[in-house]
């Protein structure tokens, strides 16, 4: 039913992908899909790279070690952004036509008063797409 | 790695290019290895704990303190701005001229070549938008304030000549003055204003602007005030020296943030009961600053290309309208030449104007030149850290004509219109009332002699306050990185709360009346800076000695 899951990954915070990153594993394999592996990265130095080429080989480092755990095909899809807080949803609902998903897999918190403020992406991005979107607590 | 991974066409699809050859410096640093990160009252934080902890609580205690002993703290730091000004004018001075001379100078050797992200790096927003973030950034509020008081300022006391006691010179005039000749008056006093607002201020954004984008884009630093210092601490500046620099970054910022914040609620409340008769009191100014806070507190959420470059090209157009506006309704022909018999008359008067020392105009030398290089010299670590993070992918030629020449330019037709015109009507048509006004409303009572003043006064309102917004938007985008350690994908309430830290000092300090302690402050933090700022141009010439170079 599915062919291309997107699952967008922080690579900064790993640990606390751990749930969507195995749901979407799972998923994959059940309907033989293929996972892209979506990363947003600042223009400037981060933790995990110093230049946004190094970080795409970060992220390629990550997706063949995930594609060692779920043996599906994966690929890639690293974007750039000045300020990826405030742009994040943005990009990941333009990702989503960009390789052409058709389900996104994602990590999300529990809810809580701050969401008022400022939503948590996954809600906000299901808003704005018309893919399928699952969201793992 | 695994050897059954397959990948498909779509990965690159959103990188702009490869990025090229740069020569990343090797340091065991980690970004954010110092952070303190986790979950406060419900709040993500993610922060370099000295830094934000020791600025943070300095700031309050410094807004408690003045408020508390404003009698005793306010003339304290106004001696200190006086001593500062006065002894070391000859430092701010030369310090400038060696920026300007350092960034003209790049302009035309090799070295421009060098593209800041490394060789294949693209820019990331358009030409229009960053411009209009370079400019709403640098200048803002202050163009607004002194378009038409500085001119005629300098007018006034250039055609009250000399005047000394004792051998000392106690008229306010620059250079020689031009007592009862009209024509060498204006001449003068808008070369004056040029100089104030043209090539040096430039040059020492840029300056900062360029070591930062080069340390951070090129040599894979974290994008805080120390990468500056490596090439001079090397991994020293990971520990207290770098706190230390940062420190005083994110306090010259928020101080010099602060008056001009001050600065310009006062004139928009001025301009409001003006225009419409609203109390021109403490409750307008503070309603003021919490709507505009809570705008830019909505600016800082959406980010930098939705918030801050989209207010920016707001205020790029309606200060283009008011130009054009002014240009054609004021004294059309004087304007236009005397845009360029003002920048002559700014390149002959430079050597002079820019000279540190055996100045016989001390009062002017000393209260307004240095005051001001001191002022720009403060703002510098917000407003060049800003352009660099919206400057990656131009060349160093590109990027110093743009954050050089072409604002010069503006700024020189901005205050020849608005100055031209203001002049005008004191000299030519004798209006007394533009002169007469407090500096607040001289802007208004300028537009207020021409036609449709009632329109283009609430343009002229609409444009401090969008000034304002984008100063303080772009402001806590600056403090937030400087106070994570460089990291600009900090959790998003860091950045809400240094909205909101501004609004509350300016608020606090207005109703203290600490403003004048408040932009003493950031004078005296630009004495720190200016010693920052030779250490960076040594670095520029250093780091980009060793980046390969476009064809």
């Amino acid at each position: 039913m599915y062919k291309k899951l997107l699952v967008p990954v922080d690579l900064a915070h790993v640990d606390a992908l751990a749930n969507a990153l195995s749901v979407a594993g799972d998923l994959a394999q059940h309907y033989h899909a293929e996972i892209c592996y979506l990363g947003v990265t600042p223009t400037t130095p981060t933790d995990v790279a110093a230049t946004p080429a190094e970080y795409e080989q970060a992220l390629r480092n990550f997706a063949d070690a995930q594609a060692h755990n779920h043996q599906q095909a994966v690929s890639v899809h690293a974007v750039v952004s000045p300020d990826p807080v405030a742009d994040l949803d943005d990009l990941v609902v333009k990702a989503i036509t960009q390789v052409g998903a058709d389900l996104l897999v994602m990590a999300t918190h529990l809810p809580r008063h701050l969401d008022a403020v400022i939503p948590a992406h996954g809600g906000k991005i299901a808003t704005h797409t018309d893919i399928s979107v699952f969201l793992v607590r | 790695m695994s050897e059954n991974n397959t990948r498909d066409q779509s990965e690159n699809v959103g990188i702009p290019a490869p990025e090229g050859r740069s020569n990343l410096i090797d340091t065991d640093y980690v970004i954010g290895q110092d952070n303190v990160a986790g979950s406060a009252l419900g709040f993500n934080v993610d922060l370099h704990g000295k830094v934000f902890t020791i600025s943070a609580l300095t700031i309050l205690l410094f807004v408690i303190v003045t408020l508390a002993l404003q009698n005793s703290v306010g003339p304290m730091f106004e001696n200190l701005r006086v001593w500062l000004t006065s002894n070391l004018s000859w430092f701010f001075l030369t310090g400038a001229n060696v920026f300007a001379l350092l960034a003209v100078g790049l302009i035309f050797t090799p070295l421009g070549k060098v593209r800041l992200g490394g060789q294949e790096a693209t820019p990331d927003f358009s030409n229009t938008g960053w411009f209009a973030m370079l400019f709403a950034a640098g200048m803002g509020i202050g163009l607004m304030y002194f378009g038409v008081s500085e001119p005629l300022s300098h007018y006034a006391s250039s055609m009250g000549g000399v005047a000394s006691e004792g051998g000392v010179r106690t008229d306010w005039a620059p250079l020689g003055a031009a007592a009862d000749n009209s024509d060498a008056a204006m001449s003068l006093g808008m070369a004056a204003t040029i100089f104030h607002w043209g090539l040096h201020p430039w040059a020492i954004y840029a300056i900062v602007a360029l070591a930062l984008a080069l340390f951070s884009f090129n040599k894979g630093l974290p994008l805080t005030m120390r990468s500056v210092f490596y090439p001079v601490l090397g991994e020293r500046v990971w520990g207290w020296p770098g706190h230390v620099i940062d420190i005083l970054a994110v306090f010259a910022t928020l101080f010099g943030l602060a008056t001009s914040l001050g600065l310009g609620a006062q004139q928009a409340t001025s301009g409001l009961s003006h225009l419409f008769g609203v109390a021109n009191n403490e409750v307008t100014m503070v309603v003021l600053i919490m709507g505009i806070t809570l705008v830019a507190l909505a600016s800082v959420m959406l980010g930098v290309d939705k918030g801050v470059q989209r207010l920016s090209q707001v205020n790029m157009v309606l200060a283009g309208l008011l130009l054009v506006f002014v240009i054609i309704v004021g004294p059309t022909l004087l304007i236009l030449t005397g845009f360029f018999d003002y920048l002559i008359s700014y390149a002959t008067h430079l050597p002079a104007l820019s000279n540190p020392f055996g100045r016989e105009d001390a009062n002017f030398s000393q209260g307004w030149t240095a005051f001001y290089w001191a002022w720009w010299i403060s703002w510098s670590p917000f407003v060049g850290m800003f352009i660099a993070r919206v400057s990656r992918g131009r060349t160093v030629r590109e990027f110093l004509i743009a954050v050089l020449i072409i604002p010069t330019l503006i700024s020189v037709l901005w205050m020849t219109a608005l100055g031209g015109t203001a002049l005008d009507q004191v000299v030519n048509l004798g209006f007394d009332g533009v002169a007469a006004a407090s500096g607040d409303l001289q802007l208004f009572e300028m537009l207020g002699n021409l036609p449709l003043a009632t329109i283009t006064s609430l343009i002229a309102v609409v444009l401090v306050i969008v000034f304002f917004v984008t100063s303080s938007d772009s402001g806590s985008l600056v403090i937030d990185a400087i106070t994570a350690g460089g990291k600009v994908d900090a959790p998003k309430p860091q950045r809400m709360f240094w909205a909101i830290i501004e609004g509350a000092i300016a608020i606090a300090l207005l109703l203290g009346g600490g403003l004048t302690a408040l932009q003493a402050m950031a004078v005296s933090a630009g004495f720190p800076f200016t010693v920052v700022l030779l250490v960076a141009c040594y670095a520029i010439v250093k780091g980009l000695m060793d980046e390969p170079r476009g064809a």
